[in-house]
Parts: C-alpha cells; structure tokens; sequence
C-alpha cells in the first residue's frame, strides 16, 4: 500500500518516452521568501508529477515566522521533491536543481546543491538591497562562491511583469506570478503540460478573474521561456521515465491526512463515533483541521482551551463511549502526561498523536526531530507503562492510525502514535486502499448486569470492561486513585497496588503477542551489521542499506514499527548481528532504550538539525563499520 | 440514545453509595451530600443517567458516595472531562464537583471555559478558603492575612470571588448557597438542574478542621438573617430578622446600599426589584460583602442561551444532512487521483 516501504523496483525504465537525457531519480528544491508561493508551486508540482507516474517524495520546510521580514534569510520557505523512475524513498539529499527566488533564498540554500548541479536565479532580485538583507557582502554571482555549481540568470520578475502586462491587475499581484513563471519553467524542464495547474488557478480565483489570468499568463511564459531558452543553449528538457507502480487508483497524500483519515477508519471498524479534541500547535493542527471538516463521518472535534483540557475531555469523551483522541507536539505533549496516566490508571481507550518537533522546550517547532521516544515511552509518574506506535511514511499513517484506535479500544489502553513533522507534511503517491480491505474490530459494551465488576478482566486480554454511562443498572465509580482488583472501589492496600501495578504491566506486555513480529525488511537475518531505525528515518535508511547491499555490504535494515511493548523478537533478532547502529534524529534515545533491552553492544549514529537523516550519511556510517 | 428504565420515584438513599462517607466529623460536605441526594430524589433524577465529574481535594470524593456514574479525575480538570462527557453523550445529566483550589487555582482556566461556553453541567464549587486535603494552606479564595501553614505570616493574595469570576466567564446561571441551608440548597439545585447551560452553584462550606467559622460572620445564628438575603426573582431584596432591610440603588451612585425600611423615610417602593436576567445587577450582587450589605443567597443570575453541546450537534447534523453520512472509500479518493492499470 504504500510504496516507500515496497522494495525497490529497481532502475529499468519501462520505456517511456526518452528525450535528450533519462535519468533515474532527481532532486529539486525551490526556494524563496515566504510571500513568494513557493510551497503551493512545490505542491502543484509533485501533482504533476504523481499523475506523470513518477514516484516522489516532498520535504516542505518553511520558517516559524508567519510573516518573516520579506528578503531576510529567516523568511525563507523551501519546497524539495524527489521524483524518479524507482522507486523514492526520501525527499533527497542534495538538491540537482535549485530555484532561488532572491538571494536570501540562495544563501540558505546554495551550499546543499550538489556538485555540478544547476542553480536557477532570479536575477531581477538581486538588488543591492535584497543582497545586503541576505547577507552577502559582495554578489556572490561574480565572486566565485558560485563556482562549483551551474547558474543559470533569469530576470523572472521582470518576465512575469511583461507576461501579465495585459491584465487589469496591480504591480503586486503581479509579481506573485514568480511562482507560476517559474512553475511554467521547471514543467517545460521535466516535461510536463500545464494544462492541470491552469485549472487549478481559474478554480482558485476564478476564471475569469484578472488575476487567474495573469497568473496563467506567467505561467505559459515560464514554459515557453525554456522552449526558447533551449534554443539558445542554456537548459536541457529531461524526461524521468515512469515508474512500474502496482496497478490501482493513487493519489498524493500528506502524513497530515493519511493520519486523519487512518483515524476516522479505526473509529469506523470499531464501530465508534470519535470525538477529537485538541490544541492549535505547529506542526500536529492540521490534523484538527482536516477532521473538523469530517462531522458527517462520526466525528466531533473540539479545539479545547489548553493542551491539558485537550486530553482530558478525550478521556471524558471516551468514558462517555466515543473514541477519545487528542493531538499535538512535543511541548503540548509534556502538558498531556498527567492526564494520560489517568486514562493509564482508569483503563479507558485514549490515542494520543505526537508530530514531533524538534525540542526541548518550544524548540524549533517548524523542524523535524524524533526526540520524545523517552517521553512517550517513559515520561509518566508513576509506573504507567501504555502503547506507543510509530508511523515511517506520510501513507503508513493511515495503517498505524487504524491499529492505533484497535489497541486502544481491545485493551483498554491509552496509544500514543508517533508521527513527525517530516511525515505530516510531506506527501508521497499512495496507492488508496478499500476499506473493505480492513477486519471491522467492532467493540462490545458491557451491558449485562449479573456479577458486573469494573475492574474485572478479560481472560486473554486482560482489560476492563467498557460501560457506556446511561447503562442501566451498572452505575460504577472511576478515579485516578488506586483501585481494588474487580470492585475498582478505593483502596490503599500495599497488596493490591502491588497487584494492579502487575496487572497494568502485564496487560500491555501482553500486547507483544498481538502484533506483527519483528521483520527484517533488508538484507538478511544475522550478519555483520544491521541499521535500526524507527519512524520517519525508514526512507533514508533503506535506500542507504540497499545501496549498501548493492556495493556487496554485508548489511540489514531493521525498522522499529511497535515501540512499545515491543516486538517479542526483538532483541533476539538484534542478538544474531555482530553490530548494531542505531541511525536516528535525536541524541540517542533508541539507542539507550535499546541498551537498557540488551547487553549487547550497540551505537549509534545520531542528528539533531531539524532536518530529516540523508541517505548519503547513512551510507557512510555503515561504510564506518563493515567493509567488503 | 440512553435506554432509560422506567422512571420509578426513588428516595434520597437511592442516590447513595455503598462507599463509607470519610470526611471529618462535622464537615460541611456532609450537609451538602445529602442536600443533593434530596434534590435528585425530589427531581426524579435516574441514577444511570447521572454522571457526577470531579478533580481533586476534599470535595472531589463526592462521586464515590454517590450511586450514579462517577469519575474522579485529576487537579483542576473535572470541568475539561465533563466538557467531553458532555459532548460525547449530551443525554447524561452531568454535574462537576469541585473546591475552591481545584476550580479556582489549578483548574480555573477550564472553569472559565467550560461557563463561556454554556455546556450544559451543573457545576458545583465548595468554598471553604483553605485546602483541606493538603492540609491547610491557604486558597485563592482565603482572605488576606488569612493564617495558614503556607503564610505564618498571612496571606498577601487578594483573593477572588467565585460568582463574580463566574459572571465574568460569561456564565448563564449564577447561584449561592451555604451547607447548613439543605431547603434553599435543593432550591438552587433544582433550579440548576433545569437550566439549559452551564450553572454555577458556589457552596459556602465549612472546612470544621483547618478554617472553622471561616463564614462565621455571616451564618453565625443570632447575625444570619441580617447577614444575608436570598433573592428571588420579580421580589424586593428584603431580608433581615423582622423583613425591615432591603437593597436600593444609592441616590446619585451607580451602588447598591443597604437601608432599613421605615427609617429615613424609606419605604418598600425604594427597595430594588430582584430581576435574575439583569447582569449587572447579578455583578452587583454578588460582590456584596458583610458587615455594610448581606450576602446575596438563592438564583442570583438566569439568562439561558444554547448549550454548547446542542451547537455541537447541531453542526454535525448539519454537514450530515448536506453530505449525507460519509464513505471513506469516496473521501479517500476525492481531489485529484489517477489510475495505474
Ligand atoms: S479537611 Fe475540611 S473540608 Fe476536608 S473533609 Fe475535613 S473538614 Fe471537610
């Protein structure tokens, strides 16, 4: 279903049309102020791209700043997507094509594009003022800085002026066709028509809008600008092949929505009406946006006052017999604990969704990071143990966001699931599932009265019964001090809280045996070293571990889906490598997690940029530690 | 939704737990119980269709005595576990109860919220001064140069006044009541139960261990009825031991004052009408404070607007009735899709 995860296709073209070069997979970065419309020309583009039958992966990273000083270094908003004829597994590593709006775009940027690799400018923007607002002292177009790379000046501004001339429009609404000018460009540069972004435009401002017709005036302009460009020499019209995708209906989707939409299926195959309940924060909101537009599904949102409020109504909402999930980020996160260990000690159903972001404290919200594995696992008073999932890809959301709401409700449990802010907002072909695809779990509500206990166990599962309040006959009390076994009365017996801290344990260390075993998703089992790795780090990794194996590496990629409890296998399956690298983006919280599992000797390669793990340093930390 | 049983007349121990009461001897919450086991009797309150939501300090333990559905949850939060009980099944007759710490400390922003807005709870907060549980410290509502473990030397926390931050919340129904005054407390209940909204009920409650007479002041026996004055709505604000006092406006301030009728050539046409839907005077009198006015006692505020939760729904009914029930398999493959054969 999700094709990140599906091994590689390999390289062979399946012969599309091939005009002056082919190539297997290319990297472009746009990047420019954020007024200048960058993210919605990325997003147009990976649409053009996905119905090209490309297979793509996007990485849109932009400031924290809503509206940054125009020009300034900390206003830039990129967009980088990698689009090839195999099989793409990350947004890329280092840009082949960079579009540089201005030049504080360009400061930013320049130093990840490849060696060799082509930059494109808007001269027009390279003022004396806009340079000094970058940053740079001298023009860094005359003095070398740019000598490695293959620039190529266009004044678009001025273009896009002189193409939208004819409409009745400002000299400001003008000059944000840049994006479309350079739109018109790069679809000339891949080969594609813009034929579907027109649309998109005349829908957006209407077609017969002014400034819909300017913006696709710009927009032809781009492209013919590059037939014509061509002519003279400068840039070359590339065609990527498409990819041998498994038949079926795609679309593009965001972690954002697969997450939302994953949720709302769990809810449906349980059975439940969900109420979600949540707090604006970057980058986990678009999640209570794209659900608030779902009431017709069985879904209830509610933008509650603080993070705090957030949980503890989905508990109540949960109590009360919908399904109760809250979402957030880190910080928010660190507000939910005391209410999660509520839902810990009560036994109600609760998914808690983390889009990590780079911490601590506020951090750097609008940058990925997967720093709160200690928090999620551990961070809780008490000994709270509960379910913590992690999704690897903007699809897989949808699959964890299902079991998620199964765990949940079967055992009675809080979930946490585990996103990022690289996964949210990044998009990827995704092959749609039915939902007749998926077993219902529907959940049962206690209702019969005789020998009724709310503390009373399922012999498999061990969780509690589940009574909807308004249940005849069953009227019970609940509550965050330690429970009697069965009555769930009060009590402050030292042998019972022995006993209901055993239970809540072996509760979710039962859980092992309800879910997928640990699987080796490259290479072979036992060897000379494997990649471990969890979460939105899955990309980079495989791709570096098969290109590994591909050099003739003896090398395997283990991919932590279950954080906890984990898999029954796991350190088993660890024990059988002579080495074990950890490869994730934090200081070294699975590596310590992992340690504290095993004696084993294991380390680890670690990043904290707010920037996702590249395939490249993967590739050299297992370089670092088997050789042919 | 609820499939209700008959509704057969029950009695007030109907409404009680098997659970033993434990707060002190001579706490005033004892009083309070029992006035709200009444109230749900007397109303034909259904158990299973009555959820008691509380957070943490003395008054929290209320759920557990009572033989409805209960959820004792965590400090401060009750008010935020109702609001989603609330929403999640807006069928259940949801009451919170809370203290003066938990309500008005920790958890007073989800005070403030779940009363602006409107969800359709009773809210009951016991006002004693002190926290009880913790054992004596000082509360947000404990007057200044209040004693307390916390303040050897007195406390220097103005304190805050429960109904009229209620009334700056926004809240639609607004109510006083003491402990020891179970007739006009079942009033106030009954009255809270049937408003359509958020009702705040603040319980004067003596704490008989660590702020004892705290209220002394005025519901002290022999000072009570000059002490205080239960308002009604559409009656003068008459009050005291022989029905002589009353509340006018002050002539030439935009006040209340207290006046005897008979002295002074003022007579009943100069005492103030008591009218439940009239704000500012609700602001007016709930600030009123002893020795110079009474306390104002019984339905102070009553101006019903939507409940949240029926909003809620109405919303969701609303994009039902415009899409029809939604199909995943339609929503997945909305917006632009293509075909791989
Ligand atoms: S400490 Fe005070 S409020 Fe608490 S139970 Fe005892 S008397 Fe009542």
């Amino acid at each position: 279903m999700n094709l990140q995860t599906d091994p590689s296709k390999g390289d062979t073209p399946d012969g599309g049309q091939i005009l002056d070069t082919d190539t297997d997979s290319i990297v472009v970065r746009f990047a420019g102020d954020s007024g200048d419309g960058v993210q919605l020309l990325g997003g147009q583009f990976a649409q053009a791209t996905a119905v090209d039958h490309n297979s793509l992966a996007t990485f849109p990273d932009f400031p924290a700043e809503i509206r940054a000083p125009i020009g300034t270094t900390y206003g830039v908003s990129a967009f980088q997507i990698k689009f090839g004829s195999r099989m793409i597994k990350t947004s890329g590593d280092s840009p082949d094509v960079l579009v540089a709006l201005n030049p504080a775009a360009l400061k930013v940027n320049y130093k990840d594009v490849r060696v060799g690799g082509l930059i494109v400018l808007d001269a027009g923007s390279f003022t004396e003022r806009n340079l000094k607002k970058a940053g740079f002292e001298v023009d860094p177009r005359g003095d070398g800085t740019l000598g490695e790379y293959r620039t190529l000046e266009i004044d678009i501004s001025a273009l896009t002026l002189e193409a939208t001339k004819p409409f009745d429009v400002t000299q400001k609404e003008a000059l944000r066709g840049k994006n479309m000018w350079t739109l018109g460009l790069i679809y000339w540069m891949y080969d594609r028509t813009t034929a579907a972004t027109e649309k998109f435009v005349a829908g957006k401002f209407g077609a017969d809008s002014p400034v819909a017709q300017a913006n696709i005036a710009a927009l032809k302009a781009g492209h013919a600008y590059g037939e014509t460009a061509e002519v003279s020499g400068d840039i070359q019209q590339t065609r990527v092949s498409d990819v041998e995708f498994p038949a079926g209906e795609y679309r593009l989707v965001t972690g954002a929505e697969a997450l939302s939409w994953g949720l709302v299926a769990g809810c449906r195959l349980a059975g439940l009406d969900m109420t979600f309940c949540s707090y604006p924060i970057t980058p986990s909101s678009p999640i209570l946006h794209i659900l608030s537009k779902l009431k017709n599904f069985g879904v209830t949102t509610f933008q509650a006052e603080d993070e705090i409020a957030a949980a503890c109504s989905a508990i109540g909402a949960s109590y009360a017999g919908n399904m109760g999930i809250t979402a957030s980020s880190g910080p928010g996160i660190a507000l939910k604990t005391e209410a999660i260990g509520l839902a810990i000690s009560t036994e109600l159903p609760l998914v808690i969704v983390n889009t990590q972001r780079a911490g601590p404290s506020t951090g750097l919200p609008t940058k990925t990071e997967q720093s709160d594995l200690f928090l999620t696992v551990w961070g809780r008073n008490g000994d709270a143990p509960m379910v913590v999932l992690s999704a690897q890809s903007p699809a897989d959301c949808f699959e964890v966001g299902i079991e998620a709401v199964r765990l949940a409700t079967k055992y009675m449990t809080p979930v946490f699931l585990l996103s990022d802010g690289y996964i949210a907002n990044a998009a990827e072909p995704w092959l749609i599932p039915s939902m007749s695809d998926y077993e219902p779990f529907p959940v049962s509500f206690r209702s019969e009265t005789e020998g009724f206990q709310p503390f009373s166990r399922d012999d498999e599962t061990l969780a509690r019964p589940w009574v909807k309040p308004g249940t005849p006959g069953l009227t019970h009390r609940i509550g965050g001090i330690e429970k009697a076994d069965g009555s769930g009365n009060i009590s402050y017996d030292p042998e019972n809280h022995q006993r209901m801290t055993d239970l809540r344990t072996a509760k979710i260390d039962g859980i092992a045996k309800d879910i997928p075993k640990q699987a080796v998703e490259l290479g072979n089992e036992g060897g000379k070293l494997v990649v471990v790795g969890w979460g939105s780090t899955f990309g980079p990794i495989n791709r570096a571990v098969a290109n590994m194996l591909d050099a003739g590496l003896d090398v395997a990629h283990i991919h932590i889906r279950n954080l906890w409890p984990l898999p029954q296998n796991l350190i088993e399956l660890l024990g059988s490598y002579e080495k074990v690298l950890v490869a994730e983006m934090n200081n070294g919280q699975m590596l310590t997690f992992l340690r504290s599992q095993t004696r084993q000797d294991i380390d680890g390669h670690l990043k904290v940029t707010g920037q996702p793990l590249t395939i490249r340093e993967v590739q050299d930390a297992i370089r670092a530690r088997v050789q042919n | 939704m609820n499939v209700q049983v008959e509704p057969a007349k029950l009695k007030a121990k109907d409404f009680a737990s098997d659970q033993e009461v434990r707060w002190c001897p001579g706490c005033g919450d004892y009083a309070i119980l029992k006035a709200v086991q009444v109230a749900l009797a007397n109303m034909g309150a259904q158990p299973d269709n009555t959820v008691f939501v509380s957070g943490i300090g003395c008054a929290a333990r209320f759920p557990y005595y009572m033989a409805t559905y209960g959820f004792h949850t965590i400090h401060g939060r009750a008010p935020a576990v109702a609001s989603g009980v609330k929403i999640a099944n807006p069928d259940l007759d949801v009451w919170v109860v809370s203290g003066d710490g938990d309500s008005l400390s920790i958890g007073g922003n989800h005070l403030l919220h779940i009363l602006r807005r409107n969800v359709d709870v009773q809210f009951l907060l016991f006002n004693n001064e002190i926290y009880g549980l913790t054992k004596g410290q000082y509360s947000p509502t404990s007057g200044l140069g209040q004693k307390s473990p916390s303040t050897p030397q007195g406390s220097i926390d103005a304190p805050v006044d429960a109904c009229t931050f209620a009334l700056g919340c926004n809240a639609r129904f607004v109510a006083r009541g003491i402990d020891i005054q179970a007739k006009e407390l079942g009033h106030v209940f009954t009255r809270a139960r049937d408003h359509k909204g958020a009702s705040f009920v603040e319980i004067i409650q003596n704490c008989i261990v660590f702020n004892d007479d705290a209220f002394a002041h005025f519901t002290e026996k022999s000072i009570a009825k000059n002490s205080q004055i239960i308002v009604k709505h559409g009656e003068k604000l008459i009050y005291g031991a022989a029905s002589d006092k009353g509340i006018r406006v002050k002539p030439g301030a935009f006040e209340l004052e207290a006046v005897t009728i008979g002295e002074n050539g003022i007579t009943e046409d100069d005492i103030l009408v008591h009218d439940e839907t009239n704000r500012v005077l609700a602001g007016l009198l709930v600030a009123m404070k002893p020795p110079e006015m009474p306390v104002a006692l019984g339905v102070i505020y009553c101006d019903p607007a939507t409940p949240y939760e029926q909003a809620v729904k109405a919303q969701v009914e609303a994009s039902v009735a415009a899409n029809g029930v939604g199909d995943l398999d339609v929503l997945l493959r909305k917006g632009s899709t293509w075909t791989v054969s």
